[in-house]
């Protein structure tokens, strides 16, 4: 039976243009018909063809000593010693956990665990980078509540560590929630595997859950802007099974463990499609697919259902020749279907047949490299100008400083997260060197004496004022985070969301960013080896700002060097290692207590960024450091308070803050957010030892104060400005996000 | 002396007891699959924490059918010591060796946080390096950790001294704050009425080493080691 002519209004349904199809029509040499008109559709989409972010992407150093994997696989690999690496990427899922949000977090997690263990890696450690609107807002509560428990269902299930992350809170996130999750494994350097078709004739294998007609179209939905019908979209969400996904993991490793796979990769976004096509392409072979292997949920799906269902927890790995047998021996071991459903082929091309007919055939090449490659164009936004004017002769200093302090921790995004992380198991696979809290995640290498820090970062507000320097502090910030728990930053993962790429002011938001980040990994010498494009974070014509989330990994070379952000020990100076500057643009402090939005993110220099941190970690190395606290949202003010009351024991310490440099504005002082710095406090008889590093590379530090005491006070010249119990800093911060869930009103 | 490690399908605190058992107090200790049927020479069994076959339907419900229950039945009938921790004592409450059930947290949320638990009998194989009403400061992990059973069930358990542990604040006392979860009389642990066997939903082998900043987990596997080394002395 033929089927008839594609319409124009078909393949505008499949989320392509008519130039799109026409180029696919030229390549291929005729029409396509419906399964292929679909399979080129979420080929080709934003989310897995990359097509808007591909030029830009080039400008990201992804070389390094220490790199054994950049950008292009299922996740980057760097060396950490020993004959192990450190596999991790993040990922992002805000689509579908607007739509739904349990679920659409739960599978976000199962995906980014998957890129993972494709690798050969076990999955150590996962962190996660949330954007919501304000809490006030229950449809907000609703999402946020939501995300948590799906990531903690499925992760705590797999019994993977959740071990910290980032959330901030804004309106810009309303109806454009940010789910990225980042998830570290570690393997052994001969164990990596790849998404690889190699060898001809190998048998393709399907193991993990049934196909159903769930997701079907995911990967098109998360590259489109959402309208007001976006929640009828539900069905293009995927439901999880965690405990699947924990069969899956420790099969793959099994069999990874034996030898026994040539390549493998995650039924992610596009399915059958994509795992098929992406490993043929890496290893330019072909792949032949018999349709009527597939294990299907339920009757009468047709091959365009089969071939773009996202269903969860599948896998399709190419056997070794003659390794079929072992393989299906372990899927039986762990309760997994494991059937034969192709062999990789040498015609380049990905054929798909059901009761012996050919339903496809499209040379593979077309499916991925062949994908439209765009150079958008971009403009200088004119909202520029207005949102970085900032007159801070208008804005009042407040007269109060301690209700400024109480209420800058009670704000969500700098309170503490404990009714978050306390959902999350982050202590299970006991590696967790540091509980939640800190400054970075540190997880124990079991088989040595090092440990991995692993942190997320990015401030968007500072990209949206300016995108370049965005970008270029998000890398900073997170090396800094690494630095100040003692590790050596290796690499970085990114994951980009943004907006609607085919207006010119987000694509030029794009662009900046990237340089940014490029920049930044430049000076710090820092590679990129992985990373996630999430466009289209767009409702009703309302974008959210520019939100590059950095995902970074560094090394501990020995486990007694793990430092914390907290003070330790009364009668300890606490130092102040950059400098006294007074910037308020883009601070929390501007956004929360005074209501403005504006000015200029705080300014960046990354040779002294790079003084700095060199600074500090040799200061640890040499044993100096009892604890390290980066200066970041809220300023120094907030910082110091951390610093007093973020511990996890019972004990907390106090401090007596002197500052004597000169300054204009307290408020700018205190809240202003300069980068390149880092706060530590250190024995008494170790100053010396302390300045000796700095200034070496010339690095300011100045002794602000000691540790001790039941209160935080800070005077400036001689006048206390600040003097308040730290339990009382601790009361308003602990309990800010659990009140406002339970519908109390915050300070 | 040796130990057996249950591994269900969703075990995952099974490397973490391994890896303490071996690594920390270096004894022999081998991964048990729960398609096995004999606990034939091994001195005592550990029944990790995890969500064994995803705790769909409800926690513990289906590993109890697993083959390797009914050789823990006979391994617990002959006097050999069982513990079991978080997932591991939600089996042993569905296998019917221990009385009472699990239900949701109080809180409905999953609950990962260190908690104190006060030891309430301390002349049991798995609390005799504890001194009267120690209190430890151990993490919990848990969904389902409100133990409940009925008054008539508390009491035995109470006048048989089989309540071994209690969630307490850290001054040792039993208040409703101090309970993360809900449980019944603040219960943390019970044992069986011979003593043998303990289901605890606090995690010792996360309190074990002190690079991970608690330690205090060490004493229910010191407890342990020299309740078999007096046996086998």
């Amino acid at each position: 039976m033929k089927e008839n002519s594609i319409t124009l209004k078909e393949v505008l349904q499949h989320g392509l243009t008519q130039d799109e199809y026409e180029r696919l029509k030229n390549l291929l040499g005729r029409e396509p018909n419906r399964l292929e008109l679909g399979m080129f559709s979420v080929m080709w989409s934003e989310h897995c063809s990359y097509k808007s972010s591909k030029v830009h992407l080039r400008k990201f150093p992804t070389e390094g000593e220490c790199v054994i994997q950049g950008p292009g696989e299922n996740a980057g690999v760097v060396d950490i010693g020993d004959g192990l690496v450190a596999v991790f990427k993040m990922e992002s899922h805000n689509h579908p956990s607007f739509i739904e949000p349990y679920q659409g977090a739960a599978t976000g997690v199962g995906g980014i665990l998957r890129d993972i263990f494709t690798m050969g890696a076990r999955p150590v450690a996962l962190l996660n980078s949330l954007r919501f609107g304000p809490l006030s807002i229950s449809k907000n509560r609703y999402l946020f509540e939501g995300v948590v428990a799906g990531i903690a269902g499925y992760g705590n299930c797999v019994g993977v560590p959740t071990v910290g992350g980032e959330i901030y809170f804004h309106e810009i996130y309303n109806s454009n929630p940010i789910v990225n999750v980042f998830c570290l494994g570690i393997a052994r350097k001969d164990q990596i595997t790849k998404g690889v078709a190699r060898g001809v004739g190998n048998a393709v294998i399907y193991i993990g859950s049934k196909t159903g007609r769930d997701g079907i179209h995911g990967a098109t939905m998360a590259s489109e802007s959402f309208g007001a019908e976006s929640e009828s979209r539900r069905p293009a969400v995927q439901v999880g099974d965690p405990y699947t996904e924990k069969l899956l993991l420790e099969a793959c490793l099994e069999m990874m463990k034996l030898h026994l796979i040539e390549g493998i990769q995650d039924m992610g976004a596009a399915g059958l499609t994509s795992s098929s096509v992406e490993m043929a392409g890496r290893a330019g072979t072909g792949i032949e697919l018999d349709l009527n292997s597939i294990p299907l949920r339920e009757e009468g799906m047709d091959p365009y259902e089969i071939m773009l269902s996202e269903s969860q927890e599948r896998m399709l790995l190419v056997s070794k020749p003659g390794q079929e047998d072992q393989i299906m021996k372990i899927c039986r071991k762990w309760d997994l279907e494991g059937v034969i459903v192709g062999r990789v082929t040498d015609d380049r091309l990905f054929r798909i047949k059901l009761h012996g007919k050919e339903v496809a055939s499209v040379p593979v090449r077309l499916l991925t490299e062949e994908a439209p490659v765009y150079e958008r164009p971009f403009a200088i936004p004119g909202y520029l100008d207005a949102i970085q004017a900032l007159n801070l002769d208008l804005i009042p200093e407040p007269k109060d400083y301690n209700q400024v302090l109480l209420e800058l921790l009670s704000s969500p995004t700098l309170a503490n997260k404990e009714w978050v992380y306390q959902q999350y198991d982050h202590m299970v696979r006991t590696n967790t060197v540091l509980l939640p809290g800190s400054d970075a995640a540190v997880t124990r290498i079991k088989e040595s004496q090092k440990a991995l820090a692993l942190t997320v970062d990015g401030n968007s507000l500072y990209s949206l004022l300016n995108p370049y320097q965005g970008g270029a502090i998000a890398v900073c910030e997170a090396a800094r985070n690494l630095v100040c728990s003692g590790a050596r930053p290796l690499a970085l993962t990114d994951c980009l969301n943004f907006a609607n790429p085919e207006k010119p002011d987000v694509m030029w938001q794009f662009a900046l960013t990237v340089e940014g980040i490029a920049d930044a990994c430049r000076h710090l010498r820092i590679p990129v080896v992985s990373g996630n494009v999430s466009f289209y974070n767009e409702t009703s014509d309302i974008g959210i700002y520019p939100t590059p989330v950095i995902g970074m990994v560094g090394l501990i070379q020995d486990t007694n060097r793990v430092t914390s952000s907290w003070f330790k020990n009364e009668g300890d100076l606490i130092v102040l290692i950059g400098e006294f500057k007074e910037e308020l643009g883009g601070s929390e402090y501007l956004r929360v207590i005074q209501g403005r939005e504006g000015g200029f993110p705080p300014s960046l220099n990354l040779a002294q960024e790079t003084a700095v941190q060199t600074s500090c970690l040799k200061a640890m190395e040499a044993g100096i450091i009892k604890a390290a606290h980066d200066c970041s949202e809220g300023g120094m003010a907030v910082a110091l308070a951390e610093a007093c009351i973020a511990s996890p024991y019972e004990k907390i310490q106090g401090a007596k803050i002197e500052l004597n440099t000169d300054f204009t504005r307290k408020d700018a002082l205190l809240f202003g957010e300069s980068q390149s710095r880092i706060i530590v406090s250190i024995r008494p008889d170790r100053l010396s030892g302390l300045q000796r590093i700095t200034y070496s590379l010339q690095v300011p530090t100045t002794v602000i104060g000691q540790v001790g005491g039941e209160r935080l006070t800070i005077a400036l010249k001689g006048q206390k400005v600040i003097d308040i119990p730290i339990q009382d800093l601790k009361q308003v911060w602990r309990g800010a996000i659990r009140d406002q869930m339970n519908g109390k009103a915050h300070v | 002396m040796r130990f057996g490690v249950l591994v269900f399908p969703g075990s995952n605190c099974d490397h973490d007891c391994y890896h303490v058992l071996k690594h920390t107090f270096g004894r022999s200790v081998d991964f048990v699959w729960h398609k096995e049927n004999s606990l034939k020479g091994y001195d005592a069994v550990i029944i990790p924490g995890g969500f064994s076959y995803g705790d769909y339907l409800r926690t513990g419900a289906i590993a109890k059918f697993s083959p390797i229950m009914k050789a823990v039945e006979q391994f617990a009938g002959e006097g050999g010591y069982v513990l079991g921790i978080c997932n591991g004592f939600q089996i042993l409450l569905e296998a019917g060796l221990l009385p009472g059930a699990m239900l949701r947290n109080r809180t409905l949320k999953f609950i990962c946080k260190e908690v104190f638990i006060r030891v309430e009998n301390n002349h049991t194989p798995f609390t005799n390096r504890c001194k009267p009403h120690q209190i430890l400061r151990l993490p919990v992990a848990h969904a389902d950790g409100n133990y409940y059973a009925e008054p008539s069930t508390c009491q035995i358990l109470e006048s048989h001294r089989q309540i071994i542990f209690r969630y307490c604040d850290s001054q040792g006392r039993t208040t409703e704050e101090a309970n993360p979860n809900g449980s019944v009389l603040s219960i943390a642990g019970i044992c069986n009425e011979r003593g043998n066997v303990l289901g605890m939903m606090p995690h010792p082998e996360r309190g074990a080493e002190t690079l991970l900043g608690n330690t205090d987990g060490r004493l229910i596997f010191e407890s342990l080691l020299s309740s078999l080394e007096v046996e086998t002395r």
